[in-house]
């Protein structure tokens, strides 16, 4: 009787693993078998010439050209106003940091890290509408806010994976710079970050990916359905998986469709490309510190 | 101490104190602007009351109710197969297939929100419709299956996580014993890894809770409280997400940040229970 038990402990674990690994598979294959044929150049410049779209010299009315360049623009104001902020943060919890002060920041970073999206998208409304009332009638949701709120959502990221890169490092290493009189801010700067530099990369990645692929945020700060490419950072903006949205739920025609589907796939590939390659770091890495133990 | 080196450790301290700022100051913005709610008296109304323009009724409780139902439902439907999943990943499967699962389920937590609710709306809606008979399709089923889906990756990796953490030594004990793979895992590993396994189900909840695109697009949205999985309700994130577009000053403009501090409310204690269950003694066989 109870070896009929864990026999079925193996049916179980199998099973589960199947299951989920069909489910995903059907996720995925239902939008590449949709949405293949429908890849091309038409599907991201539509009628208009790809090198005059790319130079901006003609507007792209019918692909997905406005859009990825939004999500562009969207991933790099982001990353780029939370990089700093979130290696120093890293650093400073990693390296200076000790006691109460230690654990109470953990927990400031691990309630910013478990905030819901549109929560982070709400607190940029708000600052919209704060700074509206405040300081001039001219600011609106745009994509200057849509990078700040999205820089809020991927620090706690940031600064996990820098603090986590940085306390990783084994105890002689740490010690050798100290050793040789180097000081603590020499031993930061001239071993501890570039021995972390690989790893600190992949964070980066992940956060890249996470503001590639967010859409509660900007919906409730300014991206819109049709706005060109983004002429300036206070206007409204096209983004990838905003586009996605709002083709599942008001497509006119097959051709919308198509490019719904193309998009999607686009935005998998995106997130699955920066994803892989961030793994990949990190694998190379942990098999370094193997081999060195 | 140089003067280099007492700016870099001032820069960071002011790094970290802005970095800690953020949580902070996104409280503040949401219980100011929700102000005129909290002290009008009207703030159990709108936290318990039914949604009811008609009559001048603006509570959030349906929407509530329906994150509650709908993160619970997606976490339940999600938790056998994931703990399941976990246990051939960190366990019963050789090294090799252990490490190449462990990848894949890695590369999982990268497919983006969006695409689920995209494929939801195409694939599963219609496939819920035919198999249920009736309704639109647009339901806390749908919504629950995808949210399942999502949250999935997030579970596993924390039980194989705390899977990896007991005692190798315990696990040789059993195994020096005679115990079988199956022995081993379910009289060993699970009762020594309960609080990792607890951690990782708070998790899985403040995800689902979170999550606004799936709910909007596949929950179907109607402002009611559901009877059973076949009903649309709507959540929390997804009502903020549905609002956000009406009139700056109407009242049920003002209700969307008593929604938001709600959910920031809800995932704070899930992450300090999360940070509890980590700290709780681990139980001795």
């Amino acid at each position: 009787m109870m070896r009929h038990a864990f026999k079925l402990f193996h049916v179980w674990v199998w099973g589960s693993t199947l299951l989920l690994l069909a489910a995903t598979g059907t996720v995925i294959g239902f939008l590449l078998v949709r949405g293949w044929a429908g890849i091309g150049r038409e599907l991201v410049f539509g009628e208009t010439p790809v090198l005059a779209a790319l130079m901006l010299q003609r507007p792209v009315f019918d692909g997905l050209f406005p859009a990825m360049v939004g999500t562009l623009a969207l991933v790099l104001l982001s990353v780029g106003m939370a990089l700093p902020v979130g290696l120093a943060t890293g650093i400073y919890l990693a390296e200076y940091a000790t006691g109460r002060l230690y654990s109470l920041l953990s927990l400031f970073f691990d309630i910013l890290a478990g905030m819901p999206s549109i929560v982070v998208g709400l607190f940029g409304f708000s600052i919209t509408i704060f700074l509206h009332h405040r300081f001039s009638g001219k600011i609106y949701p745009c994509l200057f806010i849509s990078a700040l709120s999205l820089a809020v959502l991927v620090l706690p990221y940031l600064i996990r994976t820098t603090q986590a890169a940085l306390e990783a490092i084994p105890a002689d290493l740490r010690l050798i710079g100290p050793s040789l009189g180097a000081t603590r801010f020499q031993n930061i700067f001239h071993v501890l970050v570039p021995h972390s530099l690989k790893s600190i990369l992949s964070g980066i990645l992940l956060a890249i990916g996470r503001c590639a692929e967010d859409t509660a945020v900007i919906m409730l700060t300014g991206v819109v359905v049709s706005a060109g490419i983004p002429k300036s950072i206070w206007g409204n903006f096209e983004a990838l998986p905003f586009y996605i949205y709002y083709i599942s739920a008001q497509y006119a025609d097959a051709d919308e469709l198509t490019r719904g589907y193309g998009a999607a796939i686009i935005l998998l590939l995106l997130c699955a490309f920066l994803f892989g390659i961030a793994f990949w770091l990190q694998r190379r890495l942990s098999q370094r510190w193997f081999e060195r133990v | 101490m140089t003067r280099s080196e007492f700016l870099t450790k001032y820069g960071f301290m002011a790094a970290a104190i802005i970095s800690a700022a953020v949580p902070l100051a996104i409280f503040i913005f949401m219980a100011l602007l929700g102000y005129p709610i909290l002290t009008s008296g009207r703030l159990f109304g709108t936290l318990l009351g039914a949604w009811d323009p008609i009559h001048q009724s603006y509570g959030i409780l349906p929407m509530i109710i329906g994150t509650f139902i709908l993160a619970i439902l997606a976490v339940a439907a999600a938790f056998p197969v994931c703990l399941g999943c976990a246990a051939l990943v960190s366990d019963a499967a050789p090294g090799p297939v252990g490490r190449f699962l462990h990848g894949v389920v890695r590369m999982m937590t990268g497919i983006p929100t969006v695409v689920y609710g995209f494929v939801g709306i195409f694939l599963l809606v219609p496939l819920i419709r035919e198999a249920f008979g009736g309704g639109s399709g647009f339901s806390l089923l749908t919504a629950a299956l995808m949210l399942a889906l999502l949250v999935s990756p997030t579970m596993i990796l924390l039980f194989c996580d705390s899977f990896g953490r007991v005692t190798h030594t315990y696990r040789q004990a059993a195994a020096a014993l005679g115990a079988t793979t199956a022995q081993q895992f379910l009289f060993v590993v699970l009762p020594q890894a309960r609080n990792g396994i607890l951690a990782g189900v708070l998790l899985g909840l403040g995800r689902a809770l979170g999550d606004t695109l799936i709910a909007l697009m596949l929950a179907g949205n109607a402002v009611a409280f559901p009877d059973h999985v076949f009903d649309s309700a709507r959540t929390l994130t997804a009502h903020i997400a549905l609002i956000i577009a009406a009139d700056f000053d109407s009242p049920e403009f003002r209700t969307l940040f008593l929604c938001g501090l709600t959910l920031y409310v809800l995932t704070t204690l899930l992450v300090l229970g999360v940070r509890l269950t980590m700290r709780l003694p681990g139980r001795r066989p």
